[in-house]
């Protein structure tokens, strides 16, 4: 049986079946992808931070969220590489009510459906709960890519795009800059310390999404009126088949406190000629800061 | 009865709100300073839809109402006031086409403006007829199937910039008829850009036409009908520029605001002055009267109410009056800081200035309220 199909494979491939097929998608077009994006919502970044009774989190009180902004690179990118491959593309938050604005936003970008994970036991989640939540909404979906802004404005931890990766056994390429994908395989640049470094590899992957990546749209008008009669699909636990997996109190990490950074003494500016300075520098340095 | 905004109407706010921030707020006093007419930002805009709002959606537009525009561009003239006032008249232009245009004209005008490919201009002033605008002297005759059209007209926003014209014309002794007129037709020359106090992010010159021909098909409305039109449009414009100056002061005020916290005096905050909390209080509240008078006037035009017009006037006239004061407070706030171009509110005075003029002067405003409110039985229709 086995030999039997490796002899068809092969007359396949000697006539080159494969090629043609290839050929013939590129000349149709490419292959639609089903993009899933993920979006947080954070606090507005011109808040005037104050951190809670707890001392655990921040006080939310009045404070205005926004989509984190590199998530709005990621939301971008999905728009810009369905209108170029066709396909469709979700936005996934979790989060409670201040999710609901941040998935209308991005419909009214265009984006074209959204899911919104609400449970109580989805609070305070660490990174790895937060990537154990998305892939379980995202696997077994039949999405082609994942995009993340490189990490959440806020938190800023930079880890739930890589572990969502891991947990769904994904290739993925996190601070993309430049992305192309053509028939399920993709060639994209990212940052890495002081240069670009391209990478190329088959979908389906999970990319994160660095500044310089693209430049995000405005919501229009009509997107607005568009996004309102749009359905936003939530999920909880159970739904997504989590509860008592995942949630806060299981959470490895633990925030033990959070506190603002001390105020910054004012600066001191030396006077005097160019050897007086260095002098008095050399001597603060040693006295005062106690650093050399 | 509801004085609260729909979830609509709030969320177009935070899409014009956003727009405002990022693309007109942080380039404003460089247009400003500079002279520039930000054509691609007004292209953007037009992908947000803000350059056909309450254009009907076949050509392109929202097919909003004049309450939700109202809301709109106060959002954008917090971020420039005369960047926005342009962009309304832009809309009016567009709308008076949609509005009385023939299908011929709609469908080949109108979704290239809606799409902000191309601006539109409003020709009603000439040099020796401004607030008696009915004397115009450009003249309109007839020659075969086009029109021949001789004289000049001032003050026009956007001329030389813009590609489509408005333009009201004599057709004959006694009768006023517009035009749509392809800024490019031969026999069309502009002026010099005028050198102005405010509004410097649009230019404003004369139009010169000297035996331009227009194809009779470019006859917007009927003949003799073109009075009426031009009319219309400043209903609306009225209700435009009476809400840019609401967004203006509005602006003013944020940042008054945030300056009485940081600036310090005699070992105080100007926050804890009295003198000045008074004065910020008085701003806040006529901004407040202003934006209600602006949005009751556009309601009035989308229900069609029989006073509308006596309406638009009146928030036209309070409006710009009172937010002029708001951001000329908000300079004496300042102080000599609030003289400089290193602060916006300067420049939201100048533009707020203008305000007091444009469609129709103040004065003119108090004509028509008047004049309507002593006819008899008026004090029943108007209150
Ligand atoms: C920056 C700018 C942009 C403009 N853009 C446009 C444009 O795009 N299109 C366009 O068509 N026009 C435009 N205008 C022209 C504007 O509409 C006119 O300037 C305005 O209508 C006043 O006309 P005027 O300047 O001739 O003043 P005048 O009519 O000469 O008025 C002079 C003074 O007399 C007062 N006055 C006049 N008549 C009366 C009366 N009956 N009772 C009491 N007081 C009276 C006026 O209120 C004013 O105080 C623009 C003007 C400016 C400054």
């Amino acid at each position: 049986m086995i030999k039997e199909f490796d002899q068809k494979l092969d007359l396949v491939k000697q006539q080159n079946i494969i090629e043609t097929l290839k050929d013939l998608q590129a000349f149709l077009g490419d292959t639609p992808l089903k993009i899933a994006v993920c979006i947080k919502a954070v606090p507005d970044t011109e808040t005037k931070i104050q951190i809670a009774q707890d001392k655990k989190n921040i006080d939310f009180t009045g404070v205005r969220f926004i989509v984190s902004p590199y998530d709005e690179f990621a939301i971008e990118e999905a728009l810009k590489l369905k209108e170029k491959h066709g396909g469709e593309t979700t936005v996934i938050s979790v989060g409670e009510g201040e999710a609901t604005d941040i998935l209308r936003d991005a419909l009214a970008r265009g984006i074209d459906s959204a899911v919104h994970v609400n449970d109580p036991d989805f609070a305070s989640l660490d990174p790895l709960s937060t990537a154990k939540v998305l892939a379980a909404v995202i696997k077994d979906n039949g999405y082609d890519l994942v995009l993340c802004g490189q990490q959440g404005v806020g938190g800023d931890n930079n880890q739930v795009p890589a572990m969502l990766a891991e947990l769904l056994d994904w290739p993925q390429v996190m601070l993309t800059v430049k992305a192309e994908i053509e028939n399920s395989s993709f060639k994209v640049e990212r940052e890495i310390e002081g240069a670009h470094e391209t990478v190329e590899g088959s979908l389906p992957c999970v990319f994160s999404t660095q500044k310089g990546l693209n430049e995000p749209r405005y919501p229009s008008i009509k997107g607005v009126m568009a996004a309102r009669k749009k359905e936003i699909v939530i999920k909880d636990a159970n739904a997504l088949g989590l509860k008592g997996q995942v949630s806060g109190q299981l959470a490895k990490l633990k925030v033990k406190e959070i506190a603002l950074p001390p105020s910054r003494p004012q600066g001191r500016v030396l006077e005097g000629d160019v050897d007086s300075q260095v002098k008095k520098l050399v001597e603060l340095l040693r006295t005062e800061a106690q650093v050399i | 009865m509801d004085f609260n905004l729909t979830e609509n109407q709030i969320a177009f706010q935070e899409v014009a709100r956003s727009f405002a921030q990022k693309e007109l707020a942080v380039h404003a006093s460089e247009w400003d300073a500079k002279k520039i007419f930000p054509k691609e930002t007004i292209r953007k805009a037009a992908e947000s839809g803000f350059c056909g709002v309450y254009v009907k959606e076949d050509v392109g537009g929202l097919n909003l109402s004049r309450l939700d525009a109202a809301i709109i561009f106060e959002e954008l003239a917090a971020g420039c006031p005369s960047t926005t006032a342009y962009i309304t008249i832009h809309n009016m232009v567009t709308w008076m086409i949609d509005e009385f245009g023939s299908p011929e004209l709609r469908e080949k005008f109108c979704p290239e403006l809606t799409s902000g490919q191309k601006l539109g201009s409003y020709c009603l002033t000439e040099p020796g007829s401004g607030s008696d605008a009915a004397s115009l002297k450009t003249t309109a005759i007839k020659n075969n199937n086009h029109y021949l059209l001789n004289g000049t007209k001032a003050f026009v926003s956007g001329a030389g910039e813009t590609d489509i014209l408005i333009v009201m014309t004599k057709t004959a002794e006694k009768e006023i008829s517009s035009f749509v007129v392809p800024s490019t037709l031969k026999g069309i020359s502009f002026g010099e850009n005028e050198k102005k106090l405010g509004w410097n992010t649009q230019p404003t010159k004369a139009i010169y036409f000297d035996n331009v021909e227009v194809p009779q098909e470019y006859l917007l409305g009927d003949k003799g009908m073109g009075f009426k039109i031009a009319l219309k449009g400043l209903d609306g414009g009225r209700i435009n520029i009476g809400t840019c100056s609401v967004g203006a002061a509005q602006s003013a005020i944020n940042h008054t605001q945030k300056y009485m916290h940081e600036r310090e005096q005699f070992g105080k905050s100007l926050a804890q002055f009295q003198a000045l909390q008074f004065m910020i209080a008085d701003m806040l509240t006529q901004v407040i009267a202003s934006r209600q008078m602006v949005r009751l006037a556009a309601s009035k035009l989308d229900s069609k109410d029989a006073q509308a017009t006596t309406y638009c006037a009146m928030a036209k006239r309070l409006a710009t009056d009172m937010c002029f004061n708001v951001c000329n407070q908000a300079i004496q706030i300042f102080g000599g800081y609030g003289c400089t171009q290193e602060y916006p509110v300067e420049r939201l005075m100048r533009d707020a200035r203008v305000h007091q003029i444009v469609e129709g002067t103040n004065e003119i405003m108090r004509v028509i309220i008047s004049k309507k409110l002593l006819e008899e039985g008026a004090t029943l229709q108007i209150r």
